[in-house]
């Protein structure tokens, strides 16, 4: 650890909490269908687009109007572009003549893409044509962002209402996420992207001569406008196989930096919209509190076990030590123009958010650092999270945390005015018990049958930890890798498309439950006898609730992978 | 709490053996599986011990390896089970105690009943006979055969049965001291009355099925956090059933037994095992407390009160105003005020004028004289009048309400009395307008106090004001404090004019008052306080009570009430004493804080737990996971075992804490927190690594594993 490392994280943060209440007060009157600086210029189109979809921009929906329009506008994505890339081989856009993609392959990337994972079994600079990667994946990629921000706008609306049966309407809420938050930002970030050296064009593939005299392939094509939402959508999906690892999607510190901010950017925003929104933006940093202690102490751990780098070095005539000329520590699977302290804060950044972009090879942290990311998105991406999915998710864990130590206090629980009963209550466990079902269940399956055992690159521990971070990355629609695996086959692409399906879909349902349920009560008043939830003892009550029912589950798994890696490390067994 | 001193509270202390002994057979009873569905968590670790018990017999026949450690694992998942049902038979125990008290009231009387209001004649008919809107004659030493309303006479009625309260208590008809209840005795007189209820449902039926437990159903609270524990079972399901895959592919193996005890010890069976205890307690201690309420969901609703309607008078104040002020004229000393104040009043038996006597007395050593020894005439307060005072020799002395005194001499003055004349011109040029101005001054000035202002004159001259106090209850302020700190507002409900409202309201340190209250302004009230999300109590007693009491949240009905208050309010006060809700609030709060505190405990465990059984789960296959075993347990064998009796024992060890509740304090709701997750969090975390690792140098020592 350096100073220098600790003064870019430290920079990181700033900028990030810099940026909430702006964007906060920014996307609070978005969603409230206020006018803001830009409405001048995107009304219209808003108005255009209801006009020809037929959509009615005042009438609001229930829970259940809400939940099945967003069911009907994923299934409809999901099938379009399972379409197009069953047919990329006779459509445009396809310089380097890319065949179809397999079916087991269409099918878990389109779920991949529609639930917001990114999850990418596939080489896309040798797999997807630019017109699958323009208007399937980079669609897709603010669509399902769309979906995840409405869908948070749907909870908070519930904590924000009182004694109403609606929730708002699906389509003008994904319409004004896109039109309003999503493109603006793409388009100016884009173009800093392609001013800072980042590929934007149609062009065939380049072939180049290298020092060496041999001959190398360079892929070409729209990056900038996919590189933008890749990270600002929370969605991970590199539009080359290196993600941002590879110099034409990532190509020096700065935007390095940038993406990093954009990853967590609308996350953090978020719990300022819902703390205006429910009236008291100190219960929004009270989620951001609990959020960024989370995230900080990820960090942290990632980056002290990577700087002290390997133990097994120690003997060998290796210098670790961190200097002017090397950034020291466990450099392996790192670019050097990144260095420890900024892969490991994107390693964090990137699980903490279910985003999945990576600069880094994950597979290559040492086990305990390997063990964060995994951790991250076991939780429940709720730590910023997808756009949306980690503050709905990180309020289904407040509503558990509220109910089980809210009594102790001698009153019905209540958050935020809302009585906490045995509906809330139920809809959040369904909700939460997906995780563990899906991610140890899939994972159960995966490490016996020979389907599942023989794409596992290592043995041992580590083997398990690739087959155990592939399901927890797609049942927590984050998209990133343990590489080792070669997930590209038919047992890995269905199981992990259900995966992804699974934890989705099966927590949103609930959580709009909630939502529905939340908003058709009165609102109790705070007095002194109501459970404070926006003090330090709230968001100390949180990340407890979190580590023991969120975390605790996967204690098992997690000592069969990566602990026992570590301990073995340690003692000078290698997988 | 404190505790009152009642004949029916003495019998049970927690470890009576007269409560233990059929406890401990309740336990064996509650085995059955039909019984057993209703509390899921146990309901599920039922189902895995006898999965584990078929197994064990399985390997005992065919000869397993471990049977002693199996067979120790076995008996201690029944433990657990029998364990969770000691700990409600015990709570259902102390009701069951208090029914049988009950029944004893519940006699074969005969009833004599009447034909009709008119006719006097007589017809024995069994109790049980009787039909609503029969008529019935009871007379000194009979029981009262069931509820009623009493439509003729007055008696003296002995309702220990039900109160525990030994003095007797007067019954009338018509107001609002009509109701009798089944099962009370008649001391003297005798009265008709109306038979209110059926057989079978008569207060006393409902009283025994209550603390017996009988009907109790899950409160909305209970329901819910069932569904918690039932949701926090089936993750740890998952967590447990994946680990023999993951297990066989580190190329290993557990056994059944071990994933069961891993089980057992992750849900959350300490809360699962004290919720029910916990809720019949909550109701228990209500009991105890002489207030019976008709269901679960009403105690649970008193914890979560945000308004309390608190009638003033008995409640706030003392029924009776004191003196506490002589306030003379200019031109009048204190003393001749008190004098003729003390005069005035030596007679007059009401506890106000008594107050006069002892105030003059207290304040200037004035002493009581006596009344034929002045040769006096008293004459004593008259509603036509509104005045009394004493006619002593020649002095004429009045007091009363100050326009009526006013009124009174200046009457005296345009009439004088014929043999008063030298008096009576005097008194004309004593009756200023400046006098007049002086002591209505000074009457607003009390009246703004709260108080009452009682005019005195004496020989047509005015002297000044008795300031006549509500006596607010001692103590009182502070419990009001204490409630606004637990976020409860006290609205005094009363029928002094705004004024006077205003300033006993200030005095007594209430939130907000209703002055001039109509039972429809009450109701109103409570309308208005609830349409803000607002939970409101209020307690009654007389008929027109009635609406508010049902339309109330919690609505605590006095046991003097009328029938029709008994039956609209979802509590009854047998001790009818309106003080009480406030406790009634501090019970409910109770009941949930034990609820979460036990929760939270619960959940906490598992850390310890984990760290407890996953080394010795997986050590055989990677021996490095040795380091998780932070305890440094001694075996594996011993670490599971350890475990899962530390997750028995804590269930017994936490059942004096379930019946009698989390301490409460009425602090604000943050510090409240604060103090039980340190307790019960924190200490949730600590206390099983400490109980563990004892309990495993025990096993060790024993040689158990």
């Amino acid at each position: 650890m350096t100073a220098n490392g600790f003064i870019q994280i430290a920079l990181y943060c700033v900028v990030v909490m810099l940026l909430v209440k702006p964007l906060g007060y920014y996307m609070t009157r978005v969603f409230n269908g206020e006018r803001t600086f830009l409405s001048i210029l995107l009304r219209p189109i808003e108005r255009g687009l209801y006009f020809i979809s037929g959509v009615r921009e005042k009438e609001e929906q229930s829970w259940r109007g809400y939940g099945l329009a967003m069911l009907a506008f994923s299934l409809a994505g999901f099938l379009a572009l399972y379409a197009l890339q069953r047919l990329q081989a006779v459509l445009p856009f396809n310089p380097q003549q890319l065949d179809a993609v397999a079916p087991d392959l269409a099918f878990n990337t389109s779920v991949s893409f529609v639930t917001n994972t990114n999850w990418q079994s596939y080489v896309p600079e040798t797999t997807m044509s630019y017109l699958t990667q323009m208007a399937g994946l980079t669609m897709h990629n603010f669509v399902s962002a769309a979906t995840g921000i409405a869908l948070a706008i749907a909870l908070v609306r519930g904590f924000a209402r009182r004694s109403v049966q609606t929730i708002g309407n699906f389509w003008v809420d994904m319409t004004r996420a896109v039109l309003y938050v999503l493109l603006p930002a793409s388009i100016v970030v884009g173009l800093f992207l392609v001013w800072q050296g980042v590929p934007q064009n149609l062009n065939a593939y380049v072939e180049a001569t290298t020092l060496e005299g041999a001959k190398q392939v360079i892929a070409q094509g729209p990056v900038a406008s996919q590189e933008v939402i890749k990270e600002l959508g929370t969605n991970g999906g590199g539009f080359f196989n290196a993600n941002s690892a590879h110099p034409y999607e990532n190509p020096n510190a700065l935007t390095n930096f940038v993406q990093m901010v954009l990853i967590f950017s609308i996350g953090a925003a978020l719990t300022n919209v819902f703390g205006r929104m429910v009236g008291k933006e100190r219960q929004g940093w009270a989620i951001f509190a609990v959020m960024g202690i989370l995230f900080l102490a990820g960090a942290f751990f990632v980056y002290g076990t990577e700087s002290k780098g390997n133990p097994d070095f120690a003997s060998l005539p290796i210098d670790a030590a961190a200097g002017p000329l090397q950034a020291g520590g466990n450099m392996e699977g790192k670019e050097v123009r990144f260095g420890i302290a900024n892969s490991s804060l994107f390693t964090t950044v990137t699980t903490d958010a279910s985003c999945g972009a990576v600069n880094t090879m994950h597979d290559s942290l040492l086990p305990l650092a390997g063990m964060i990311p995994m951790v991250n998105i076991m939780l429940g991406e709720i730590i910023f999270g997808g756009v949306g999915s980690g503050l709905y998710g990180m309020l289904l864990f407040a509503i558990v945390a509220v109910f089980v130590a809210g009594l102790m206090v001698g009153r019905t629980p209540e958050y935020l005015g809302k009585k906490i009963e045995a509906k809330e209550v139920k809809m959040a466990m369904l909700a939460i018990l997906i995780l563990p079902l899906s991610i140890l269940g899939f994972t159960a399956l995966a490490v016996v049958l020979p389907a599942g055992l023989s794409s596992l690159a290592n043995a041992g521990p580590h083997g398990f930890s690739e087959a155990l971070y592939a399901y927890t990355s797609a049942t927590g629609n984050n998209g990133s890798a343990f590489a080792g695996i070669s997930a590209n086959t038919p047992f890995y692409n269905t199981t992990l498309g259900l995966a992804m399906w699974i934890g989705r879909f099966l927590f949103i349902v609930p959580m709009l439950a909630i939502a529905g349920s939340l908003a058709s009560k009165k609102l109790v008043p705070a007095s002194a006898g109501t459970f404070p939830t926006d003090g330090g003892l709230f968001v100390g009550l949180l990340i407890g609730v979190i580590l023991i029912i969120g975390g605790l589950t996967f204690f098992p798994a997690l000592a069969l992978g990566p602990i026992e890696e570590h301990l073995a490390l340690r003692a000078g067994d290698l997988f | 709490m404190e505790t009152r001193d009642n004949p029916r509270s003495t019998v049970r202390s927690l470890f009576d053996p007269a409560i233990i002994l059929p406890a401990i057979g309740g336990a064996f009873r509650k085995l059955d599986p039909r019984l057993m569905v209703r509390n899921p968590v146990m309901f599920v670790v039922e189902i895995v011990s006898l999965l584990v018990t078929i197994l064990f017999l399985r390997d005992l026949i065919k000869g397993g390896a471990d049977l002693k450690f199996s067979f120790q694992i076995l008996a201690w998942l029944w433990i657990t089970l029998l364990f969770a049902n000691f700990a409600e038979a015990v709570a259902e125990g102390r009701g069951k105690a208090q029914a049988a008290t009950l029944r004893k009231a519940r006699t074969d009387a005969r009833a004599k009943r009447l034909a009709s209001p008119q006719d006097h004649r007589v017809e024995l008919v069994p109790a049980a006979a009787l039909r609503q809107g029969d008529l019935v004659f009871v007379e000194t030493g009979d029981i009262i055969p069931s509820d009623g309303e009493i439509i003729e006479g007055v008696a003296s009625v002995d309702e220990s049965a039900i109160t525990g309260e030994s003095a007797p208590v007067i019954r009338e008809s018509g107001g609002d001291r009509s109701a009798v209840t089944g099962g009370t005795r008649v001391l003297s007189d005798w009265i008709k009355v109306r038979i209110t209820a059926a057989q079978g449902s008569t207060f006393l039926d409902r009283m025994i099925a209550l603390v017996e437990g009988a009907q109790r159903q899950k409160t909305p609270n209970e329901i819910a956090l069932n569904i918690l524990l039932a949701g926090l079972s089936l993750i740890f399901v998952f967590a447990v059933a994946t680990i023999p895959s993951f297990a066989n592919y580190a190329g290993g193996e557990v056994s059944v037994i071990v994933l069961v005890a891993l089980f057992v010890t992750l849900i959350p069976t300490t809360i699962g095992a004290l919720l029910s205890a916990i809720g019949i307690a909550g109701m228990d201690r209500l009991v105890r407390f002489n207030v019976l309420a008709m269901s679960g969901r009403a105690v649970e609703a008193a914890g979560d009160v945000d308004t309390l309607l608190l009638d003033k008078t008995g409640t706030i104040t003392l029924g009776n105003r004191q003196a506490a002020e002589f306030v003379p004229l200019a031109g009048v000393t204190a003393r001749e005020l008190a004098d003729a104040a003390q005069l005035a009043s030596l007679s007059d038996e009401t506890p106000e004028g008594r107050s006069i006597v002892v105030l003059a007395k207290e304040k200037y050593g004035i002493r009581g004289r006596d009344m034929s020894e002045l040769n006096a005439k008293f004459i004593p307060f008259s509603a036509y009048t509104r005045l009394s005072g004493i006619d002593a020799g020649a002095s004429v002395i009045r007091k009363g309400a100050v326009d009526a005194v006013l009124a009174f001499v200046r009457s005296e003055a345009a009439n004088p009395p014929p043999d008063a004349e030298g008096a009576a011109v005097a008194a004309r040029s004593l009756v200023s307008e400046a006098a007049v101005h002086d002591l209505n001054a000074s009457a607003d000035r009390i009246a703004k106090l709260g108080g009452t202002p009682l005019a005195v004159a004496k020989d047509g001259r005015l002297l000044g004001v008795i300031y006549l106090k509500d006596i607010i209850k001692g103590g009182i302020r502070e419990r009001f404090g204490a409630l606004r700190q637990m976020g409860i507002r006290t609205v005094m409900i009363t029928g002094d004019n705004p004024l006077t409202a205003a300033a006993i309201a200030a005095e007594a340190g209430v939130d907000d008052f209703l002055a001039q209250a109509t039972p429809e302004a009450k109701l109103k009230l409570i309308r208005d306080e609830q349409a803000q999300g607002k939970l409101v109590a209020m307690c009654g007693d007389g008929t027109n009570d009635a609406p508010a009491l049902a339309q109330a949240d919690v609505g605590v009905a006095m046991n003097t009430g009328t029938m029709a208050a008994r039956e609209a309010g979802n509590m009854v006060d047998l001790d009818s004493d309106p003080t009480k809700l406030i406790e009634i609030v501090e019970i409910g709060k109770q009941l949930l804080m034990t609820r979460g505190a036990l929760t939270t405990f619960s959940i906490a465990n598992d850390v310890a737990k984990y760290f407890a059984i996953l080394p010795a789960m997986f050590v055989a296959f990677y021996p490095q996971l040795q380091s998780l075993n932070i305890m440094n347990l001694a075996t594996p064998q011993s670490a599971i075992l350890s475990a899962i009796i530390f997750n028995a024992l804590i269930i017994v060890a936490l059942i004096p804490l379930s019946l009698r509740g989390v301490a409460y304090r009425p602090v604000g709701a943050a510090s409240i927190l604060r103090r039980n997750l340190l307790i019960y969090g924190v200490g949730g975390l600590a206390v099983p690594f400490i109980g563990i690792k004892l309990i495993d140098l025990a096993v060790g020592a024993a040689g158990l594993a």
